[in-house]
């Protein structure tokens, strides 16, 4: 059982039927005490970085657990600044801390915020982007990305080179949305779905 | 680098696909699920759901239809159409909608636009704008609301610009003069707005050739453009219009 975590931010409307049409088995815990049984964690969400300052205390120490356990966790797009360890766009709010780096305004000669779909440049071969084409193309939408570093899997360019991808042993995190990315976004969550299992 | 966005607009009355469909192979041919699975194969980047309905029966037949589409199509849904109030808005997102698009109702009260994005966040809010050139000629461009019959009394680019600051995170943006004509777009009404504010703009109104959407990328300045009959006809499919603007050096996902 995959335990997708609602904080408010943004809806998990989209985010449950593309689980759901890849056959996997989703709860939605309504106290962190729910999570004890979870086989592997979601963070979806979207919108302001200052949402997940509502995943500070019991959650943030529930996830931890789970991920301390060895089960694994993604982060979608801003669960995936969250992994990070803050950002500038919520400087008092502290991220995981499990990938290094801090998330900061795209910036450069163009529109913020990046919507639309964009390609992704495979820098490493993980699980998470098994049988995932170079240069495949997902759907985006935010104005704060994470820096590159060595936990970096794909990087995409919109004004300047980010991380669009980052997977650190299990934890995994993608900047765009795998539930609006056509087929190449269901390969992606097949692919978290096969690591809890 | 980022993608020029196509997007394919299905007006539903009654839960049925209303404009002229010409696709073969299609079972029925006025069903939007079946008609946006069509076009999902091929190729398209994200869909728009007008509902041209009123009733409340027929409300509760778009949820199903919404619904129906985002259960087997994973790319981006906007619903729009008599979205009047944050409980509609919640509506369409809970049957499955990734945005709503909001037209008279945000004229009426600029505030709906901020109360839905602090909700589902800005990426989930459309703004879409009705404009029409004040004269022929004119560089000025009038917003008109409830479909474009009544004068909003508004500038199309300063309305965008408090539409951008008060929390949309992106402008559906069609000509009235251009609409229904297969013209092409109005560029000149693009670039205003486009150049005006931060946010992507969807062109819409005009489209006839595959050239409109070349000029509407370059000229236009616009980040996707939409479209509804050309696509429904078969005169010119997703992947065709792809492949036309990808041999203009214009960036587009094949």
């Amino acid at each position: 059982m995959i335990a997708l975590i609602d904080y408010r931010a943004g809806n998990l409307t989209s985010v449950k039927k593309a689980l759901a049409s890849i056959g996997a088995e989703v709860m939605v815990p309504s106290a962190p005490e729910e999570l004890a049984d979870a086989a592997g964690v979601i963070v979806p969400g979207v919108g302001h970085f200052g949402a997940t300052k509502a995943l500070e205390g019991a959650w943030t120490e529930a996830i931890l657990a789970r991920v301390g356990e060895g089960r694994p966790l993604l982060g979608i797009c801003l669960g995936m600044q969250w992994l990070y360890e803050g950002s500038d766009e919520a400087p008092d709010v502290s991220g995981l801390g499990l990938i290094s780096g801090r998330c900061y305004r795209i910036s450069g000669d163009v529109k913020v915020p990046h919507v639309g779909w964009n390609s992704l440049a495979i820098q490493q071969k993980t699980s998470i982007v098994e049988g995932v084409v170079p240069g495949s193309q997902v759907y985006f939408t935010h104005s704060y990305v994470g820096p590159v570093n060595g936990d970096t899997i794909a990087v995409t360019e919109h004004g300047e080179t980010f991380a669009a991808i980052v997977q650190r042993g299990h934890v995994a995190g993608v900047q765009f949305h795998p539930e609006k990315s056509g087929d190449v976004g269901l390969r992606i969550l097949r692919n978290f779905i096969e690591m809890v299992a | 680098m980022l993608s020029k966005r196509i997007i394919a607009c299905l007006d539903v009355r009654n839960g049925q696909v209303v404009k002229g469909i010409n696709f073969e192979g299609l079972r029925s041919a006025g069903d939007p699920a079946e008609l946006a699975r069509r076009y999902n194969v091929e190729g398209i980047d994200e869909l728009v759901i007008l509902d041209i309905t009123a009733t409340i029966e027929a409300r509760r037949a778009l949820a199903d239809t919404i619904s129906r589409v985002a259960r087997e199509l994973f790319i981006p849904l906007a619903v729009g159409g008599g979205i009047r109030s944050e409980a509609d808005a919640a509506a369409a997102v809970e049957a499955g909608a990734d945005k709503v698009s909001l037209n008279t109702a945000a004229l009426a009260d600029p505030a709906l636009i901020t109360a839905v994005a602090t909700r589902y966040g800005s990426q989930a809010v459309v703004v879409a704008i009705d404009a029409k050139r004040e004269s022929a000629g004119s560089e000025r461009f009038a917003v008109y609301a409830r479909s474009g019959s009544t004068s909003a009394g508004r500038d199309a680019v300063e309305w965008a610009r408090e539409a951008e600051a008060r929390g949309a995170g992106e402008i559906l943006l069609t000509s009235i003069d251009r609409d229904g004509t297969r013209a092409g777009f109005d560029c000149e009404l693009t670039a205003a707005v486009s150049s005006a504010v931060s946010i992507p703009v969807i062109a819409s109104g005009g489209a006839g050739g595959l050239d409109d959407f070349v000029d509407v990328f370059t000229a236009g300045r616009a980040d996707a453009a939409l479209a509804a009959s050309i696509f429904h006809y078969a005169e010119t499919s997703v992947r065709v219009l792809k492949q036309h603007l990808q041999q203009r050096h214009i960036p587009v996902r094949l």
